[in-house]
């Protein structure tokens, strides 16, 4: 492509995009437009749900302990470690090494 | 032997945090109830309020990825996480930055490659959602220009712009999660722009050589520079629709003329 | 600074504990809440609609500032990153109190997002007073030290609570958040009476006072083992210890906490609604 070709297609996509885009800069800062939800982690001085024992079982925190039983909705996403037509070396690797018994 | 009462036991943080993020650790003798007896399950208050409270944090930091392993087992991993990555600041909007690293090193879920990158996408959605506010220009600004001034413009991007590049169909995978009727996600990879029009972060899936044309905005080449990037790294690369998502989403604050 | 009324104190009147889901309700009508409560951390972040609703809501109402997070009583230092966060917001929102908690959360790097307990020695004393003389100094302004809910009791301790609050008001200038939902649950769990710890607490020095409610759980010998999990109404029992504490100091501004299991708009204003009557009946009496 020529440099004026370049600069012809580059002008008519940003003339595209501009009239894709409507017109006029959000004012974000009206109370009308403040409220919704919040995105996780909040910080509270409460203490935890009124039990002694879910944060005891060392069991949970033993990594190879670990077992992923079949429960959300990857179950229906059938994405192989080979998908991307590249599998990355993070991947391989861990297949080499000895999953726990 | 000597007589005589022995001071009473103190218990200093390091041996009260090692026993209170691990139950396998007997409570530290100093710490006792009304009758001076041991202090038993009252230690586990705390041993409970940090692991659910942390566990909580997790779970609600990573929605899409809470679905996708379902609770019970995010619960799990975050109870093995909170406790080799305790948050290093105590604003619990930000934990969990170490967690897609987490995932990608946990060998019972190497089957599931995508994971890491999901979490990252949601990971920088929060990013997006505190950022600083700032001001986007008047998309009639780029308007004003002639053809040759834009080649040479670069630009400033809004501080909640966040891009996310995968291998993986990460865009898909999170609307499938997050969206009611939306496809079951294919193969392919995904590159996610993050605006934040208003207050809401908003995902969205670039077309192909979207990223590294913003990629090279970024790192301070002009439009005219940044489409010859891009269209190297992608011969169809369709930037109308690129620019269109980063002026909806009110992402570029300002315009500069190259010297 | 931001361009806002300045209150200089917190009133006499009923607070609550904000929480984002109450926006617009209490932008619209909130009833007899007459100031609220945020927890610094949650506003610390760079801006969006955090920072977005807190300019509204100041706007409106006298803001308390409640730090989750400083770790006042941690052995190692207080955390300057944090402190230079703590004092961003504080300049830019100057609100009408700051507070924080007598307890530690963090540990060499690593905040444990709960308050952790402290033993009563001269030691924790002098690191506490210290910290204290640190945070009012950075911020040029006075703060509130808050009495916290215990489980247990440390052997090494050598002041009762109150004592200890007192000598670190006495030697920082701090004032004090009474919390008389703490207190009731630190007087079961360990066996004091709460009104004897209100007949012992230097009432002239709070600026604020919490209401929350509790959880029940049992000891290893089946005794009562509250925990302040604010999820729920304010027991009666507290109630009426709150009655018995403004008895004897009058008047004084009152905050409804509940962070978990959080009710919608109308429960949680109910609940300011009775602290409001709490306080008309001690002025009631002032007056007589």
């Amino acid at each position: 492509m020529s440099n004026t070709a370049k600069t012809f297609a580059v002008a008519g996509a940003v003339a595209a995009a501009m009239t894709a885009t409507l017109a006029g800069s959000a004012s974000a800062q009206s109370k009308e437009k403040c409220y919704g939800v919040s995105l996780a982690g909040q910080n509270d001085c409460a203490a935890g749900p009124g039990t002694t024992c879910a944060g005891t079982s060392t069991v949970d925190y033993q990594g190879n302990a670990w077992t992923l039983v079949d429960a959300g909705t990857c179950a229906s996403i059938e994405l192989p470690a080979t998908a991307d037509g590249s599998a990355r070396a993070g991947s391989l690797e861990a297949l080499e090494r000895d999953l726990p018994a | 032997m000597t007589t005589g009462a022995t001071p009473p036991a103190a218990v200093n943080q390091a041996e009260f945090t090692r026993a209170m993020m691990d139950a396998a650790i007997t409570n530290p003798k100093g710490l006792r109830d009304s009758q001076n007896r041991p202090a038993g399950r009252r230690f586990n208050v705390y041993r409970n309020n940090v692991a659910v409270s942390l566990t909580e944090a997790v779970l609600q930091a990573f929605p899409v990825v809470t679905k996708l392993l379902g609770e019970e087992n995010m619960k799990g991993l975050a109870g093995i996480f909170l406790r080799a990555h305790p948050p290093q600041s105590p604003l619990m909007m930000f934990y969990g930055a170490e967690f897609p690293d987490f995932l990608a090193q946990m060998e019972q879920l190497a089957h599931l490659g995508y994971l890491a990158d999901v979490a990252r996408l949601e990971q920088h959605m929060r990013r997006a959602y505190h950022a600083a506010d700032a001001a986007a220009i008047d998309p009639d600004a780029l308007g004003a220009l002639t053809p040759e001034e834009l080649m040479q413009t670069r630009v400033d991007f809004a501080p909640a712009l966040q891009l996310i590049r995968s291998s993986w169909p990460i865009f898909d995978i999170w609307r499938f999660n997050m969206e009611d009727g939306a496809p079951i996600p294919q193969a392919g990879a995904q590159d996610v722009l993050i605006t934040r029009p208003e207050f809401d972060p908003l995902p969205q899936a670039l077309p192909v050589g979207g990223a590294t044309w913003i990629t090279a905005l970024m790192g301070g080449k002009t439009i005219g520079e940044a489409f010859e990037v891009a269209n190297q790294d992608a011969d169809t690369f369709d930037l109308s629709t690129t620019l269109a998502l980063l002026l909806q989403g009110n992402t570029l604050t300002a315009l500069h003329r190259k010297d | 600074m931001l361009d806002k009324p300045t209150f200089t104190h917190l009133p006499h009147t009923p607070g609550v504990g904000y929480k984002p889901q109450h926006f617009n309700d209490i932008i619209s009508d909130a009833g007899s809440v007459g100031w609220l409560e945020v927890h610094a951390e949650n506003y610390m972040g760079d801006g969006g609609r955090p920072l977005a609703q807190l300019r509204h809501l100041a706007e409106q109402f006298p803001i308390s500032v409640h730090g989750v997070g400083l770790s006042i009583g941690g052995e190692g230092a207080l955390d300057r990153d944090h402190l230079a966060r703590l004092k961003h917001l504080v300049d830019w929102l100057n609100p009408a109190s700051f507070s924080e908690h007598l307890a530690w959360s963090t540990h060499e790097s690593a905040f444990f997002n709960d308050l952790l307990p402290l033993p009563y020695t001269d030691a924790t004393l002098a690191r506490v007073c210290a910290h204290i003389n640190q945070v009012q100094d950075l911020l040029g302004r006075k703060m509130l030290l808050e009495n916290p809910s215990s489980y247990l009791a440390f052997a090494e301790s050598t002041w009762e609570e109150p004592a200890f609050l007192q000598e670190v008001a006495r030697r920082t200038g701090c004032g004090l958040l009474l919390d008389v939902n703490n207190v009731f649950v630190s007087a079961t769990n360990l066996d004091f009476s709460p009104q004897g710890y209100i007949d012992a607490y230097p009432l002239d020095l709070v600026g604020e006072v919490h209401l929350g409610g509790h959880d029940e759980d049992e000891d290893d010998h089946g005794k009562p083992l509250l925990i302040d999990s604010h999820g729920r109404e304010v027991v009666d029992p507290v109630w009426a210890l709150l009655d018995y504490t403004l008895a004897q100091s009058g008047p004084l501004p009152l905050l409804v906490e509940w962070d978990n299991d959080v009710p919608d708009w109308p429960t949680l204003e109910a609940e300011a609604r009775r602290a409001a009557s709490a306080l008309a009946n001690v002025t009631a009496e002032v007056a007589k």
